[in-house]
């Protein structure tokens, strides 16, 4: 018998990851391509007129409201065909043009969306990985200890089960209202102008602690629940029980039931990133936490299309690369995937 | 000289129901350099007593007896010794050898792993294994590889690879080949015959409920039933003349021509056995016995008959073991 594989298996593996990558790539272009354009079709579908609010904010007179009115139609590009807006819609898109606010006007909506988008960013990631990190090993920790199991899962489920406002709520009454500790609204004082001084981070990090903390509280229960289930599981399969037969300690056989149930936990961190963005922007908009969210939410009052459709641009761009990456880490990390698209197996 | 002498073992499961009586009082003794098999149908207690002999969890729970090899008892020792003392004296091939590797490590981690727990080097079993490896047809390439990029059968020679490097002083392998086509189950046999004689493993248990696969490894054999001894002879003895009515019908239900051999229920036996859990005083056979009489309300202490010993009072002139 001779089991030796095919010559130039490394050869074999860089063209399937070629294969593998552009075919994700493909799908990942073509999801965008159907987002925004349910984006871009939604708020032209909502009921109300965006130019109403613009020209309600001038408080002009009611002959020059009508003229403003007609001015804005056209120069937002309100009063042509929807084929033709939807044409230029991409026309302008791979411009880097994504309109201007409607709400902020005149301000540039790309401008808008940059200057929040560092403290959703700041907010969101450090948050994901922090739960994520802290959820599993918790997690871990827990499945092993019968009697703190039975008080941490309660915790764990609660957590998850809380939405995020709420708890963002729950947080800034008891430590913005109660304790008066940390201030419950901004990402920094009034007084102060972003700057890289050591004054201006501290106070950015004093805002940012609590609506950070309110994200990683509700994600973590979710990854410490996933990894308990998980861990428990893995410690009961067959290659568990053998190692053990070949008085393998329990550290070993920990880290190796660890290793397999992380990788159903990175699974899931692409199902929640979702979830995790949307998280984000209700708790920015219960901290008034000038992110993405935050912009949003006031896009929306205000019938904003172009501010809307543009922070919804982001966050789909956002949320599919975050879930690209994750789809390389695994194929990193679980051999499984590699060798089933190489039609090893 | 014995490796291995077993008194008079329980091991039960703990079950909501109250306790499964799985191993109900064996008594055996393995000798140095033998095969013992041990046969019996689905459930008797075969695969809880190999595995009981290395590595009891919960729910199953020792109740009883010990358990020799050498001069320490099994069944009495701290968890750090009885870590050392597996895979390094006393082995096992489990029942699921062929998903008994992690499948997402290589397969020479998996070794390294192993091995660095028992604080021996990999690179001075590196040639060992390699050697190993070929006998079983392996090429050593395939320990760049993942578990679960080889065969069932390519994964179960592994294992038993894997579970003999350190050379044990018993191996216990479990129905190792009732996954198998017949004709790789004679394949696996004769490996494993090769590599107790190339000094792999000392002595070896061989559990099984394929009777005619014994007659090729065995030097004695144990019949089981509903977790106790039902007869214990040399497995040339056994086959000529079976004392036991149980190993009788075993051996009658063979059929005549060829190996095969799969029911786990009997032909040649009416009726099912004991559940474990409502034993009462009887024989354990009594139900099912075509020689049952009234002594078989009592439960029938093990006779020695010529070089067999045999738990029926059909023997009670036989000496008392
Ligand atoms: N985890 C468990 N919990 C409760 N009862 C169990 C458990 N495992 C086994 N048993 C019971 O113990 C008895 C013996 O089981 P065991 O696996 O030792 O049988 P076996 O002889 O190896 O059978 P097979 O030939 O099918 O492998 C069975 O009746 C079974 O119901
Ligand atoms: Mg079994």
């Amino acid at each position: 018998m001779n089991f030796s594989r095919p010559k130039g298996r490394d050869c074999s593996e860089v063209i399937f990851l070629r294969k593998y990558l552009l075919k994700k790539i493909l799908i990942y272009v073509l999801t965008f391509f159907f987002a925004a354009t349910i984006n871009w079709a939604i708020p032209r579908f909502m009921p109300g007129n965006p130019i109403h609010f613009l020209i309600a904010r001038f408080a002009t007179l009611p002959e020059s409201a009508k003229v403003l009115q007609s001015y804005f139609t056209q120069a937002f590009g309100l009063d042509r065909p929807l084929m033709e807006q939807y044409v230029n819609f991409w026309r302008a898109f791979f411009k880097g043009d994504l309109g201007i606010s409607i709400y902020l006007y005149p301000q540039p909506v790309l401008k808008v969306i940059l200057r929040s988008l560092p403290y959703t960013v700041l907010l969101l990631l450090p948050a994901i990985i922090v739960s994520f990190v802290i959820g599993n090993r918790f997690g871990a920790f827990v499945a092993r200890k019968k009697y703190l199991d039975n008080i941490a899962l309660p915790i764990f489920y609660t957590l998850t089960a809380a939405p995020y406002f709420w708890f963002g709520i729950l947080l800034a009454w008891l430590f913005g209202v109660v304790l008066k500790v940390f201030p419950i609204a901004g990402a920094y004082s009034f007084a102060m102008t972003p700057s890289f001084s050591w004054r201006f981070v501290s106070n950015y990090l004093y805002h940012w602690i609590l609506p950070f903390s309110s994200l990683v509280l509700v994600m973590l229960g979710g990854w410490a629940i996933g990894m308990r289930n998980m861990i428990i599981y893995e410690l009961e399969a067959n290659y568990s029980r053998y190692m053990e037969a070949l008085g393998s300690s329990q550290s070993l056989i920990r880290r190796y039931a660890y290793r397999n149930a992380i990788l159903p936990q990175v699974t899931g961190l692409a199902i929640q990133l979702g979830t995790a963005v949307a998280g984000t922007l209700t708790t920015e908009i219960v901290f008034s936490y000038p992110g993405i969210g935050y912009i949003l939410m006031q896009g929306i009052l205000n019938q904003d299309y172009f501010l809307i459709q543009g922070c919804f641009l982001f966050i789909i761009v956002g949320v599919l690369i975050a879930n690209f990456i994750v789809d390389i880490l695994y194929l990193i990390i679980d051999p499984r995937i590699r060798k089933s698209y190489t039609g090893e197996i | 000289m014995e490796i291995l002498q077993v008194k008079d073992l329980k091991l039960y499961y703990k079950t909501l129901y109250g306790m499964a009586k799985a191993v109900d009082g064996v008594s055996f003794t393995v000798r140095k350099g033998e095969t013992l098999g041990i046969a019996g149908e689905s459930g008797c207690g075969k695969t809880t007593l190999g595995l009981g002999l290395v590595l009891r969890k919960p729910p199953m729970v020792w109740c009883g007896g010990q358990a020799f090899i050498e001069d320490t008892d099994l069944m009495n020792l701290d968890e750090k010794s009885m870590r050392k003392l597996r895979y390094e004296k006393i082995s096992i091939i489990p029942q699921y050898a062929m998903d008994a590797l992690n499948p997402t490590k290589k397969i020479r981690q998996i070794i390294q792993d192993l091995l660095k727990e028992h604080k021996q080097r990999y690179e001075e079993k590196q040639e060992l294994l390699t050697e190993r490896l070929t006998l079983i047809n392996l090429n050593k390439k395939i320990l760049d590889m993942y578990p679960i990029e080889l065969s069932g059968g390519m994964r179960q020679r592994l294992v038993m690879v894997i579970s003999t490097l350190l050379n044990p002083k018993l191996l216990i392998s479990d129905e190792i080949t009732s996954a198998l086509d017949v004709s790789t189950q004679k394949t696996v046999i004769q490996t494993l015959y090769q590599m107790k004689k190339k000094g792999f493993m000392d002595s070896l248990i061989f559990i099984t409920h394929d009777l005619s696969l014994l007659y090729q490894i065995a030097d004695r054999v144990m019949i089981m039933y509903a977790g106790k001894v039902a007869e214990i002879g040399e497995i040339q003895d056994i086959v000529d003349n079976p004392l036991h009515p149980y190993t009788r019908a075993l051996i009658g239900s063979l059929p005549r021509i060829g190996v095969r051999y799969h029911e786990t229920k009997l032909k040649g036996i009416h009726g099912y056995p004991p559940n474990l859990l409502k034993i009462g005083p009887a024989c354990r056979f009594k139900e099912r016995c075509p020689m049952a009489f009234n002594k078989c309300e009592e439960n029938p202490p093990i006779f020695r008959v010529n070089a067999q010993e045999v738990a029926c009072w059909l023997y009670e002139e036989g000496e008392r073991v």
